[in-house]
């Protein structure tokens, strides 16, 4: 004890510790804050919108008058532009997803893509938004309809996909390709019979997280141009004559949620704002439930896989 | 070691473990350890791995404490003061401010070779650069590293050698004149040279402070030890001389595994 | 599908000619599929080479019309008016300024949320607490931008009266909730790969759990963190949608987050939203202004990205 004595340090350690706790204090107050505003958000829009939170609020078009306006031709719009999304995001994602993991040779190519894909991650929502009105809209004549908006999501969320489908993948020890390889199976067989079905899980939660994502961006959509006020639906893809199925749907101007939502709170008129706070509910009760349904996933893959 | 060796009883002690045992959540890792560690001395731990030699050793500065689920019984005493390490009432940083650690691997902190080494003088609230300065270099030339790193105090410790980052936990260790150095297999990430510089420190160490060591190597043991400690499955087989225990080991089980037969 | 291929293999000819003959059907077969799955892999790039083509592609024609030097030092923003000016400046100070309150938010409560995750909570807290997070940067940013508007802008005003109903502070610190838990995630991740023994090395020379945190695992993961911040910076360069609703959409040259102002992101929600017709200056406009932002947020994804790997490779 050459430098202290015992009771020095005593002294020393128990005014050091004194910080352990104001840290620690610190840091739920911090992790509060962050909770607390997500929780009056939520509340604040509920309480907001509670009024307008009936079942007619489904089922009506927008109106003039914010009481008898609704979301319908919103929400379908959204499922619309989801389905193309999803059609299209999905099968590209896990795709490349497959060839970065499994085929993907070391090289300067592979090196770029992978650069590439880290890089789109980061580009903003609304600079899609200008691709898809230089490309999809003018260059490729799609219009502002329907597809357009799908397929500008489906790029967005394409990164996020990859990347779980990569994650997904990665985590299947490498002794199950080799027992498959071993036994004869092509690479394909291999991925088709093992890899695949592996990582289902982990890649339906990469694609329900996009998912929640596109379902809630807005920038984009408006940039693409969806109409702010439509008062009529999509032709349905369901016809009773033959060939009973129609893709008119895809070349039709729509509208979604977010939109109606900009357009509602962009209103002076506090009657329309509550019409923005029951679609906002909505909304956010959307995204919430399907990253929900997301990280319980994820955990549950966690919980049963030992590998 | 050909001089007469004066009785054990006559030696002072530094530390003392008594029945002591540790526990990993429900897998009891030591069991029932008595064993005496005499001052300015060096004691080896050997034995086969995960035998609980490591165990033992993180027992001394509390390592253990820092993760969920581990229970310590019976108790360590330090001397002259006779404290028992192990007792909840001691706070576990009172202990290690006492005790030094260097670990199996070079863990140097992520700054320069002078912070690093009065990291410990400023975690005990030492901040004046003169007595920084002062207890840098003394550490630095106990550890036998001041004249490669002298004219380079305000670099990265990461730009060091393995073999320097060594000997820089070492003064790192030094710097705040601990009462027992604890080293926990210091030279299996070394190179042989490296190990052999270690092996030279621990002996000139072994003048100021008590050294305790752990060591899967034997001859390591043998090189610098003056007492041995074999245990074996979480037990205390066999203490005592070093030259003792390699050339007339008592029990049988430690001469199987000096001699090689296994471990 | 391997008869129709064997016509095609003229070295089949041996003894084992089916055996042969299905093999190299067979990889053919694996060769389309590899083709095709790399080209869903190419997909991305090409969606980086268009969104570089019709950004510049535009505003090289924006170029023509406005000069280059013009648009860096104009002090005015009046693009769809007769006598238009092009200085954009103008937006850069509401995007920077809104930034800005946003890191003001975001950094202090995100390091110390993912020094608290990291080093103090246990196992179950952080596991219950990380996805709470993750739902927090879930929400879309148009109900935040609600939310700045109608809750956050009201409540300021209680203490600031003067306080306009259209302004940068409210929009920002919105956006640095938002951001708040990009910027702990990594943060943490970053923390967390600090290796083990380096800890232990800090408590075994007496340190706290206060002491180990900011005096070891901080500086060690410094360059992750400094990712964090940086990913941070570039998600509120280009967020829209709070902006536009809860900042305004007016040009406004002003370094007072107190005042309403448009950003880079706003002014082309504004544009689009209005019926300018395709080819025309006010349209290619929203090009350059997207190259701007293109152009900003890549600086900091690449500086990102670099940081990240940096710390990666060191443990």
């Amino acid at each position: 004890m050459a430098l202290q004595t015992a009771a020095e340090i005593r002294a020393l350690i128990a005014r050091h510790k004194r910080w352990d706790v104001i840290f620690g204090v610190i840091g739920i107050l911090c992790l509060s804050i962050g909770l607390l505003t997500f929780a009056t958000l939520f509340v604040d829009m509920l309480i907001d919108g509670y009024a307008r939170l009936r079942p007619e609020f489904f089922t009506e078009f927008p109106s003039r008058r914010a009481g008898q306006a609704g979301i319908l031709s919103a929400w379908i719009g959204t499922i619309m532009v989801m389905l193309v999304t999803a059609a299209v995001a999905v099968p590209l994602g896990v795709a490349a997803g497959i060839y970065l993991e499994e085929y993907a040779p070391s090289n300067w190519m592979t090196h770029v893509i992978e650069i590439n894909i880290s890089n789109l991650a980061g580009v903003p929502s609304i600079v899609y938004g200008l691709l898809a009105l230089g490309l999809f809209v003018y260059q490729f004549g799609l219009g502002q309809s329907v597809a357009t908006a799908g397929l500008t999501l489906a790029l967005l969320i394409l990164p996020v996909v990859i990347v779980a489908t990569r994650e997904a993948i990665r985590a299947i020890p490498g002794a199950i390709r080799e027992a498959a390889y071993a036994l004869g199976a092509t690479k394909w067989q291999v991925v088709q019979g093992h890899i695949l079905p592996y990582s289902t899980g982990g890649i339906l939660t990469g694609v329900i997280i996009g998912m929640a994502r596109a379902i809630g961006e807005t920038a984009p959509i408006i940039t693409v141009g969806a109409l702010t006020f439509i008062a009529f639906l999509p032709p349905s893809p369901i016809k009773a004559e033959p060939p009973f199925i129609s893709f008119e749907w895809l070349m039709s101007p729509f509208t979604v949620m977010p939109i109606q939502i900009f357009n509602w709170t962009s209103r002076p008129d506090p009657a329309f704002q509550a019409n923005a706070a029951a679609a906002g509910f909505i909304l956010v009760f959307m995204t919430l439930a399907m990253n929900g349904l997301a990280i319980w996933l994820r955990y549950r893959i966690r919980r049963n896989i030992k590998w | 070691m050909a001089d007469p060796k004066p009785a054990l009883e006559s030696l002072p002690l530094k530390a003392h473990a008594a029945s002591l045992n540790f526990h990993y959540g429900t897998f009891q890792a030591l069991k029932k350890i008595d064993m005496p560690i005499y001052d300015k001395r060096v004691t080896a731990l050997i034995g086969p791995s995960g035998c609980g030699k490591s165990t033992f050793l993180r027992c001394f500065n509390r390592m253990h404490d820092l993760y969920p689920g581990n229970r310590y019984e019976g108790e360590i005493r330090l001397h002259p003061d006779n404290v028992n390490l192990l007792d909840r009432a001691v706070d576990p940083i009172e202990v290690r401010m006492r005790l030094s650690m260097v670990f199996q691997k070079p863990n140097p902190f992520p700054k320069t070779i002078f912070e690093n080494i009065a990291y410990g003088l400023r975690v005990r609230g030492l901040n004046k650069r003169a007595v920084l300065e002062e207890k840098v270099e003394e550490a630095l030339r106990g550890a036998a590293l001041w004249n490669e790193v002298k004219d380079r105090l305000h670099e990265q410790a990461f730009n060091l050698s393995g073999g320097q980052q060594q000997r820089l936990c070492i003064a790192r260790a030094l710097a705040t004149e601990p009462e027992i150095l604890l080293f926990d297999e210091p030279t299996s990430a070394l190179d042989p040279i490296a190990t052999a510089s270690i092996e030279e420190l621990i002996a000139e160490l072994k003048q100021k402070v008590t050294i305790l060591i752990v060591t899967h190597n034997m001859q390591q043991a043998a090189r610098v030890s003056d007492f041995t400690a074999y245990m074996y499955l979480g037990e205390l087989i066999e203490f005592g001389w070093t030259d003792d225990i390699f050339i007339k080991p008592k029990n049988p089980q430690t001469e199987a595994y000096i001699t090689g037969r296994f471990g | 599908m391997s008869g129709t291929l064997i016509t095609h293999i003229p070295q089949a000819m041996s003894p084992s000619e089916s055996r042969l003959a299905h093999r190299a059907s067979r990889h053919v077969k694996e060769k389309i599929i590899e083709s095709i799955l790399f080209l869903a892999a190419l997909v991305s790039v090409f969606t980086t080479l268009g969104i570089v083509y019709i950004l510049v592609s535009e505003s090289v024609v924006f170029f023509r019309h406005v000069p280059v030097w013009d648009f860096l030092t104009d002090t005015q923003w009046t693009p769809l008016f007769d006598d238009a000016h092009f200085g954009i400046v103008v937006l850069l100070s509401g995007t920077l300024v809104s930034s800005g309150v946003a890191l003001v938010v975001a950094i202090p409560l995100g390091t110390v949320i993912a020094i608290y995750l990291s080093e103090f909570a246990g196992p179950r807290i952080r596991e219950t607490v990380k996805p709470m997070l993750e739902l927090l940067s879930g929400v879309p940013t148009i109900v935040y931008g609600y939310f700045a508007l109608l809750f956050v802008t009201p409540l300021l005003q209680k203490f600031l009266p003067e306080l306009p109903g259209f302004n940068l502070l409210s929009a920002g610190i919105v956006m640095g909730i938002m951001i708040i838990p990009t910027v702990s995630s990594i943060a943490e991740d970053a923390m967390r790969a600090v290796p083990m023994s380096l800890r232990e090395g800090a408590y075994a020379m007496g340190s706290t759990r206060f002491q180990t945190a900011t005096r070891v695992v901080v500086p060690a993961a410094f360059s992750g963190i400094m990712a964090a911040y940086i990913l941070g910076i570039s998600r509120a360069v280009g967020e829209t949608m709070i902006l536009a609703v809860a900042a305004g959409m007016q040009p406004n040259l002003t370094w007072n987050p107190m005042e309403p102002a448009a950003t880079i992101t706003a002014f082309i929600v504004q544009v689009a939203l209005g019926d300018l017709p395709h080819g025309s200056v006010g349209y290619q406009t929203i090009f350059a202004a997207g190259l701007t932002l293109m152009l900003m947020t890549l600086v900091f994804n690449i500086l990102g990205y670099w940081l990240r790997t940096k710390y990666r490779e060191r443990y």
